[in-house]
């Protein structure tokens, strides 16, 4: 597992791996957003919660076909599923990989950016805390999602209709607990709920995923 | 080592061979033969478990089949020791420099896998099978974009290193590996439409 793990990140880090991808796509929606919505600090305090959580889902969303396709090209998935490894930790591994690669920098990114909204003071933790809690699982649906459309020309589209609705619960409890942040009150409601759907994925979809890469390996 | 009983496999849910049966020994290896589409491949990806059978069975031990498809499952962007000592570590075995000799790859072992030559590549996806170090090898065109040399280091190395050791071999080939082995054509278990019985529809969803 650990091997896996590490070759992932190594390819991601390598020519051409994506590296850095989300990260950019982040940066650069929620540096454009001052832009379009004008300097008005009070409206960008209100809206950064929302902009920068479905900032880091977008940019999420949109390295998550990387995530088997290139594996399934080259042949290492259907050699994977022949290996002592089974589907469900490749899966596991796989998420957590797009995690690492493209959940943790955005966590230390938002803070940052989140100065350029005029976020709120008292919600950069939250902020943080948030991220830290909502990405894993993000990575984790979307594995699933992309495991449904492994082998499928141009997937991209599909692989997006499926995730996005899934994505929804986390985007609400993680832009609500950053504005409750913000506005002083008691988070701790959301941030658990959020990570009940990170948990809660992470426990069942691993399976669903392994299912979804066995038949699309057919 | 391995033996194949009645089995019909499917492709896109409709079966393309059926009742075909053998058993390969130890230090056996056995070439299958067949027109393009006949099911080679189908019969290769069952046996490895990666497809369902429609009928019959497949009996071999847990694990000891190792796979080789046209695709090698090398990554461009890693070196070529990087590659095999990635698949070393997943089957849990070690990568020792045996590997690296029985397919003339020693002296690419620190080159990026992206600037070999389709044969060099080729070679170093057959390198991943004295890696792994299963039983049981699943070949499927193992020689294709290899030069009269390379075809004669592969069958060295499968004559010498794995069938000689106690290996098993299947694989499908059109070429000759001089190794006087047993062939199994599959024409005669072309499927005829009264195999399809309770194959799935998926085909026409």
């Amino acid at each position: 597992m650990k091997a896996l793990l590490l070759r992932d990140l190594r390819l991601a880090i390598r020519a051409g791996g994506g590296f850095g991808l989300g990260l950019a796509f982040f940066l650069i929606v929620v540096v454009l957003v001052p832009f379009g919505v004008g300097p008005n600090a009070d409206l960008l305090s209100i809206i950064a919660p929302g902009i920068l959580w479905v900032a880091a889902l977008l940019a999420a969303l949109l390295s998550l076909d990387r995530i088997f396709a290139l594996d399934f090209e080259d042949g290492s998935l259907g050699l994977l599923a022949t290996s002592p490894l089974p589907l469900e930790s490749v899966s596991v591994i796989k998420a957590l990989a797009h995690w690492i690669t493209t959940g943790l920098p955005l966590c230390f990114a938002a803070p940052v950016l989140g100065f350029l909204l005029h976020l709120s003071p008292d919600a950069y933790a939250y902020l943080i805390l948030s991220l830290l809690i909502g990405t894993p699982g993000l990575s984790m649906i979307g594995t699933f999602g992309a495991a449904l459309t492994v082998g499928l020309r141009r997937g991209g589209l599909l692989l997006s209709l499926l995730v996005l609705p899934l994505y929804v619960p986390t985007l609400i409890m993680g832009a609500d607990a950053v504005r409750r942040g913000a506005d002083g009150m008691a988070a701790t409601t959301p941030l658990m709920l959020l990570g009940v759907i990170t948990l809660g994925s992470i426990a069942v979809l691993p399976f669903a995923t392994a299912a979804a890469l066995r038949v699309n390996l057919r | 080592m391995l033996t194949v009983r009645d089995l019909t496999c499917t492709r896109g849910g409709a079966a393309v061979l059926a009742g075909v049966g053998f058993t390969v020994n130890a230090g056996e290896a056995l070439v299958l033969r067949g027109p393009n589409g006949i099911g080679k491949t189908t019969l290769l990806r069952t046996i490895a478990g990666l497809q369902p059978a429609l009928k019959g069975e497949v009996l071999a031990a847990p694990e000891t089949t190792a796979y080789a498809s046209h695709a090698d499952g090398v990554k461009d962007a890693l070196t070529v020791r990087e590659n095999l000592s990635f698949w070393a570590e997943v089957h849990g075995s070690t990568l020792d420099d045996a590997a690296f000799d029985h397919f003339d790859i020693a002296d690419l072992k620190d080159r990026i896998a992206g600037t070999l030559s389709a044969g060099q590549k080729r070679r170093l996806g057959l390198a991943r099978l004295a890696v792994v170090k299963r039983p049981v090898l699943l070949l499927d065109e193992p020689t294709v974009s290899l030069d009269g040399f390379s075809v004669k280091l592969f069958a060295k190395f499968l004559r010498d290193h794995h069938l000689a050791k106690g290996g098993a071999a299947v694989i499908a080939t059109h070429i000759d590996l001089g190794l006087d082995l047993p062939e199994l054509d599959l024409t005669p278990f072309k499927a005829t439409e009264a195999d399809n019985d309770g194959a799935s529809d998926e085909a026409f969803l």
